[in-house]
């Protein structure tokens, strides 16, 4: 038989040993399209209880980003509401501080997770995962009926922006579950115990300031000096309040000298002055645990963040510290928007994956999380506010989170936020690089605007940059 | 007789076959994909990145943050090796025939000895964020704590973006001194003690003895060290990554090659380009390395 292959047994163990070699050097770095499972299936009939055709005995992995919230709550709250109609379902939990390097390597090799927490400094880009249509279109489920409610849908049940903001390329496909309030944050028990009035118009805040600085008892202001981010904030915010909603959106669209415009000079300068006068000895190399801590010390007044900032210093706030926040204060007297505007974003971005095994039961965990019960209860267990409306209604909630909510009743539809910095990451370093420079005094008001617009304008440039518009 | 010497080989190739097929697998093929991915446009996620050529070179020649970067690698690639060298030449020679009396280091160099290394047996991260206490800039800094109490202003350590390359290439000499101290200890034990006493007999002191005995017949020794420390200098990415605000900041002014690359992969989701700044990164090492054994390619003094 001559056509009959010779081998030896050398050759064949020669054979055998380079197979898995010549597999690991095609299969190291590079990514390699697999044709694995498509989550398209969906063989489970819909109905009103069960919009998505959820198959009761299929798993679902949820992963959770172990930060300021922690996990307990998707354990002892979501995950337990979810098993509690889907009792066949057999849910993975996992938690990581660090969601990038976990779960890329699983979206490059075609295995994704259905229930994604995208969050934390090391999240996973949702425009590089969007333009690779990794997201789960989420419409239908704005489109289903809430948990509660069948006759009410999940769209009518949560705040608008969420749909705004978690819309990429036309669909929308990010969840933003945690409601962030960005304000000036301060102690009413030090507020009250000094006679300290919270200010309505910028005059009265430098006064104040002013007044602080003199009585000698503690520095007036300060923010994470390690990550001016924190500061660009309330910048922005006061640049929105000065001329309009329209300011943030050329931002966000990369218009030509959007940052250069009349109300970002007037902002950045206000900062500026803040920046060179009263902020707390050190600031600029101390980080946002440090400074909060120092106000926790008494030994800084006010600082701005956001609505997470009780929970994340809940070891170290005094039991009657109080925390309170105010929006940002009157400048011109012309301002466009009134007094009470605020800067609100949905964040906390949960995502499913459209290629993993069952997107329909992770669109039916968002949905479980989106029912008054989970969300309430998460408010009160993490001390922050969720998307749903009216969530915490009849709840004790701490004084952090009921100012906060004052705060977001008062501003009704003067609400205001942007996108550049999530769209656009080399711009976000530039932006928090030049703040810094600004808020030390080795950038004028004119110079650091200059310079985030031509960063602006070499991203606007780089056709290599996918670009977002609002 | 020529079976033989092919049973050899043979034999000697089983030894390396596991080995080499780890580097090629682990580290070689890694290296060729990075030249491959550096020429498409994939941003980590997607399974079939599309080939755009050399547009990634293109524009890192534009790209103003990465050439500050470059020019943070190469000061560190003068400075590093020059200064380590010459303190831990210095502390070397102290220890161990810097005495007063003979051949024989400075009272207490046994102890000083253990101390040296000390930095050296600490994790990266370790260092990075002792240090960060350290440069604090309040009253709870190391540094800052005493300058405040004397009435003096705090200083940026790593806030101010005039100090805080300073601070970088400080904490990296602090901690690699040790080990280069130990090294050139035991070049010092490999010269003969009779060349030292013959010296001094001839009424050489402290200072001619390090330059006309220590330093000639350590040069070998120097050079290897030069080479390590070169080598440090274009990586030091983790003191930079954990220590500095901003990582590789504040304003980008201690940024080095390795973290741009990061930034770019990890944060920007730009693994194409970053891939095209490995590849410029590769080249500087191995333009490094080739230059480094041709210039110290030299005779070596036999005793």
């Amino acid at each position: 038989m001559p056509t009959t292959p010779h081998i030896s047994r050398r050759e064949l163990l020669r054979g055998a040993a380079l197979v898995p070699v010549a597999g690991a050097l095609a299969a190291c770095a590079t990514p390699a399209a697999r044709p694995g499972a498509s989550g398209s299936a969906a063989p489970v009939a819909t109905s009103a209880a069960n919009p998505f055709g959820v198959d009761g005995k299929k798993p679902l992995e949820v992963w959770i980003f172990d930060g300021g919230f922690g996990q307990d709550y998707a354990k002892n709250i979501h995950e337990p509401l979810f098993k509690s109609k889907y009792s066949g379902v057999e849910i993975k939990h996992n938690a990581t501080k660090e969601i990038t390097k976990v779960l890329q390597p699983r979206f490059a090799g075609g295995n994704p997770p259905e229930v994604i927490d995208n969050s934390g400094a090391n999240f996973m880009d949702f425009g590089a995962l969007s333009q690779d249509g990794q997201l789960q279109d989420l419409t239908p489920l704005l489109d289903a009926p809430s948990w509660d409610d069948p006759n009410v849908k999940v769209r009518d049940t949560i705040d608008p922006s969420v749909v705004e903001i978690g819309t990429y390329d036309g669909k929308f496909s990010v969840l933003g579950y945690v409601n962030y309030i960005h304000g000036i944050w301060y102690s009413q028990k030090v507020f009250r115990d000094n006679g300290w009035q919270v200010p309505k118009t910028w005059d009265d805040f430098l006064k104040l300031c002013e007044t602080i600085k003199k009585s000698g008892k503690m520095a007036p202001f300060t923010y994470a000096g390690k990550f001016p981010q924190y500061l660009y904030e309330p910048l922005l915010t006061m640049a929105a309040k000065i001329g309009g909603n329209e300011v943030l959106v050329n931002i966000d669209n990369l218009e030509d000298g959007a940052w250069t415009a009349e109300p970002v000079k007037t902002a950045a300068a206000a900062w500026a002055e803040v920046g060179a006068k009263y902020l707390m000895e050190g600031t600029t190399g101390l980080d946002h645990v440090q400074t909060q801590t120092a106000q926790n010390k008494y030994k800084v007044a006010m600082l701005p963040s956001g609505s997470w900032l009780e929970n994340e210093q809940k070891t170290t706030t005094p039991p009657d510290f109080a925390y309170g926040m105010f929006p940002i204060p009157d400048v011109t007297g012309s301002d466009k928007l009134p007094y009470g505007t605020l800067h609100t974003q949905p964040g906390e971005n949960f995502i499913v994956s459209a290629k993993s095994p069952n997107p329909q039961a992770g669109m039916e965990y968002l949905r479980a999380m989106l029912s008054k019960k989970a969300a309430g209860e998460f408010s009160q267990l993490v001390r922050t506010l969720t998307v749903v409306k009216g969530a915490t209604e009849g709840r004790d909630i701490s004084p952090g989170v009921t100012s906060a909510s004052q705060a977001v009743t008062a501003a009704g539809a003067n609400a205001v936020y942007y996108r550049w910095n999530n769209w656009y990451g080399p711009l976000k370093d530039e932006a928090i690089a030049a703040t810094g420079q600004l808020m030390s005094g080795n950038l004028t008001a004119d110079q650091y605007l200059e310079r985030i617009q031509k960063k602006a304008d070499e991203i606007k440039n780089d056709s290599s940059i996918k670009k977002y518009k609002r | 007789m020529l079976f033989n010497r092919y049973r050899r080989g043979l034999f000697i190739a089983s030894f390396l076959a596991a080995p080499v097929v780890l580097y090629l697998v682990y580290v070689i093929a890694p290296y060729a994909q990075a030249f491959y991915i550096a020429t498409t446009d994939w941003r980590g996620v997607t399974a079939t990145p599309a080939f755009i050529g050399l547009d990634n070179f293109v524009r890192l020649f534009g790209d103003g943050i990465f050439w500050k970067a470059v020019t943070h690698n190469l000061a560190l690639l003068v400075l590093l090796p020059l200064i380590t060298i010459v303190l831990a030449l210095l502390f070397a020679f102290l220890l161990n025939v810097g005495g007063a009396h003979g051949v024989s280091g400075v009272r207490g160099s046994r102890f000083y000895r253990v101390v040296f290394f000390f930095p050296q047996v600490l994790a990266v991260t370790v260092v990075a964020v002792l240090f960060q206490q350290v440069f604090r800039p309040d009253g709870s800094g190391m540094l800052n704590g005493p300058l405040m109490a004397l009435g003096i202003r705090p200083v940026g350590f790593l806030s101010d973006p005039g100090v805080a390359f300073w601070s970088v290439l400080g904490v990296l000499v602090w901690q690699a001194v040790g080990f280069y101290v130990v090294l050139f200890s035991a070049g010092l034990a490999g010269i003969p003690r009779d060349m030292f006493e013959a010296a001094q007999i001839d009424g050489a002191g402290r200072l001619s003895l390090f330059f006309r005995i220590t330093l000639p017949l350590l040069w070998d020794t120097v050079q290897v060290a030069w080479v390590y420390l070169g080598i440090l200098a274009l990586d030091v990415f983790a003191i930079v990554w954990v220590m500095t605000d901003q990582h590789g900041g504040p304003d980008f002014s201690t940024t080095v090659m390795a973290a741009e690359i990061y930034r770019n992969a990890f944060q920007y989701f730009r693994f194409g380009y970053a891939s095209a700044l490995g590849v410029v990164m590769f080249f500087f090492t191995v333009g490094f390395a080739i230059l480094s054994l041709r210039v110290s390619r030299r005779e070596r003094i036999e005793y």
